[in-house]
């Protein structure tokens, strides 16, 4: 297996930047994860490693080797298309064979391969059927059937999982995760589902209008999100993002709009100071919010959702922003309408440039 | 009880309804189609009488077997199978030359797709006068540029059916490309790039997924181009009425020979049978295979 390397990619359509001077490695035996919503170039990405689409400007590199001007076809990559993309004049047999045949491999030993993949992806009694007589689930399988014949650099996935139930996605999702360790794969898997993103990658790419935003592993980019786009963007319920102005005095550094007043932690302070931010934006999950008696912010009870195990705590602040406060489900709620007290956890709170949008400590 | 009548009543009137109004279009099939295709059945079996103003006579099956086992028949369907063969195969690879060439993202391509479309809009007798002056030994292009058999093209014996077969493929040759081009365009993109990154060149993947993916469209284009070589009629009758030697003399021309100059309807008849017989094979063959395309969708 190799690494995939992007240097400084840019892609143009026309007047549109779909892809902005993107400098990204995805490790030797990696599964990297490009996020971000619909729309964002995650699939450009995609499909400029796999050689579908040629970079305005930039390298790309698979292995050690240059393919920026490479034909898909001599890149050594596998690709699994969210639609499947199968042969429908062919049996899965046939479909799972294409790939070795296109490359000349000698007849005894492609049906030897086709067997092994088949198997491992448990489809060895499917491989007469064409795929219009398959499930949706079983033409996933072999879809990826078709990619693991061979032992590409690389393997591609773009959105594999979205044309399945519910209950088949979780399911598929470990068998993924369980496959990319077997074959020790390098592999860069495409979603909009940041669930998938945080329990499936070894780092996640977080895009934005073509722009990256941040690489890290999950746990990294939820607890320390690099801006405002990313904090929103990670987490059920998103991050609460609350607008107000930074002052300092001689008791600290607080956060404060109408009806909050926030203190930020010593090193937060040292780094507000530094970079000089005046207008910013207070970041706190949801789940680091606690109801109490007293605490720095004050909101009213507009709405309360049950999910059974928790509950969702809607507040509007005096100046009309609101937040999510998210409590266990054994706890009693507030009433709607009633007004509550809020505390942050410590270590819970996360200032941003009101302007840049980036995080301000670092 | 009254309910219960009352409620049949209103069943019946719904089932009728539909019925009442299908009646107009009935009617009018029933006396321009109906009633014609059986009547021609009838005149199978009556033997016309050699003068005109004789009664004519019953003669049950046996005028049809007479009339398909004569070499005037056997001839004339041969004729017609053999432009059928020069023709369709011809089309349909050209179409699909055509079409593979303006299936390109350039600029202006266009009007190049304007211009191999453009023989629909052209009618039979155009084409036909068209070819007809090219192939003119006074005054045509191919006596001029040298090719100037003696006798010429289309008194000639062996070139009459190929040279009609060529004015016929240039004026299927449109159809033949804007079915083509559908069918190209409905290949989805995506089987295309996969067949890429698996590692297939350019002839792998028309070969291997864009023809196999064409199969029902060049299936409906042979289908329906054999049902319009076994009815060319318009070409035959401008070019070379039948001849030289019957040599051009197909199925549809027989007919109308037999009918409006050997004043024969009954033979005429039993040609018809045999040509709707033919025609009605090809539309069986193409619905069946129409039903096993189901299977293709994804």
């Amino acid at each position: 297996m190799g690494r995939v390397l992007l240097e400084h990619i840019t892609k143009r359509f026309d007047d549109v930047v779909a892809v902005n001077d993107l400098t990204l490695e995805a490790h030797d035996e990696e599964l990297l994860v490009l996020l971000g919503p619909s729309g964002c170039g995650k699939s450009t990405v995609l499909r400029m490693i796999a050689g579908l689409e040629h970079p305005t400007d930039g390298r790309v590199s698979i292995g050690d080797r240059d393919v920026t001007e490479v034909e898909a076809k001599d890149r050594d990559i596998a690709m699994v298309f969210q639609s499947y993309a199968l042969y429908p004049h062919m049996t899965a047999g046939k479909n799972i064979d294409f790939p070795l045949r296109a490359r000349h491999v000698p007849a005894a030993e492609r049906t030897q391969l086709v067997e092994q993949a088949a198997n491992v992806l448990g489809i060895g009694d499917l491989l007469d059927r064409k795929p219009g007589q398959l499930s949706g689930g079983q033409r996933q399988r072999v879809a990826l059937a078709r990619a693991i014949v061979r032992r590409p650099e690389a393997f591609l996935m773009d959105e594999p999982l979205s044309n399945l139930d519910a209950k088949l996605r979780v399911q598929t999702r470990a068998e993924l995760v369980d496959l990319q360790r077997r074959f020790q794969a390098t592999v860069v898997y495409v979603t909009h589902d940041q669930v998938e993103a945080m329990t499936m990658g070894h780092r996640i790419a977080i895009l934005d209008q073509g722009v990256l935003q941040q690489v890290d592993t999950p746990q990294a980019v939820y607890e320390r999100p690099a801006n405002v786009f990313v904090a929103r963007f990670i987490g059920t319920p998103p991050m609460n993002t609350l607008t107000g102005r930074v002052t300092a005095s001689a008791d600290g550094t607080t956060f404060e709009t109408p009806g909050v007043q926030v203190p930020l932690p010593v090193t937060t302070a040292a780094a507000v100071a530094a970079a000089g931010v005046v207008e910013a934006v207070l970041g706190v999950r949801p789940e680091d919010l606690r109801l109490s008696a007293t605490g720095p912010i004050a909101a009213k009870v507009i709405l309360v959702e049950s999910l059974g195990h928790e509950r969702h705590v809607i507040g509007r602040l005096d100046d009309g922003q609101t937040l999510i406060v998210r409590i266990p489900g054994d706890v009693a709620p507030p009433e709607d309408g009633e007004q509550i007290a809020l505390t942050p956890t410590s270590g819970g709170l996360h200032l941003f440039d009101a302007a840049s949008g980036q995080r301000v400590d670092g | 009880m009254s309910d219960r009548a009352r409620r049949l009543g209103h069943t019946a009137r719904r089932l009728a309804f539909p019925y009442a109004l299908l009646l107009p279009a009935l009617a009018i099939f029933a006396v321009f189609v109906f009633f014609p295709f059986l009547k021609n059945f009838q005149l199978a079996l009556y033997k016309t009488p050699p003068f005109p103003g004789l009664p004519s006579k019953y003669v049950g099956f046996s005028q049809i077997s007479k009339v398909l086992t004569s070499s005037d028949f056997r001839n004339s369907l041969w004729v017609t199978i053999l432009f059928a063969l020069l023709t369709v195969p011809a089309g349909i690879f050209l179409g699909l030359v055509l079409a593979v060439l303006a299936h390109q993202k350039l600029r202006g391509v266009g009007i190049y797709r304007t211009i191999f479309s453009s023989t629909v809009a052209t009618s039979v007798a155009v084409a036909s006068v068209v070819f007809g002056t090219l192939m003119s030994p006074q005054v045509g292009l191919l006596p001029w540029l040298g090719i100037n058999p003696s006798p010429a093209i289309l008194s000639n014996p062996t070139l009459a059916l190929p040279a009609v077969a060529l004015t016929t493929i240039w004026q299927n040759l449109g159809l033949s490309f804007i079915l083509m081009s559908a069918g190209l365009q409905a290949v989805p993109e995506d089987l295309l790039e996969a067949a890429q990154v698996d590692g297939a060149g350019s002839w792998t993947r028309f070969w291997r997924v864009t023809v196999p993916s064409l199969s029902p469209t060049i299936f409906f284009a042979a289908v329906i181009g054999s049902i319009y070589a076994f009815q060319t009629f318009g070409q035959i009758d401008l070019l070379t009425q039948g001849g030289p030697d019957n040599k051009t003399n197909v199925l549809t021309y027989f007919i109308v020979t037999q009918l409006h100059q050997n004043q024969n309807p009954g033979y005429a008849a039993v040609l018809s049978i045999a040509l709707f017989s033919i025609t009605l094979v090809l539309t069986l063959l193409q619905l069946r295979f129409l039903e096993r395309r189901v299977h293709y969708a994804r």
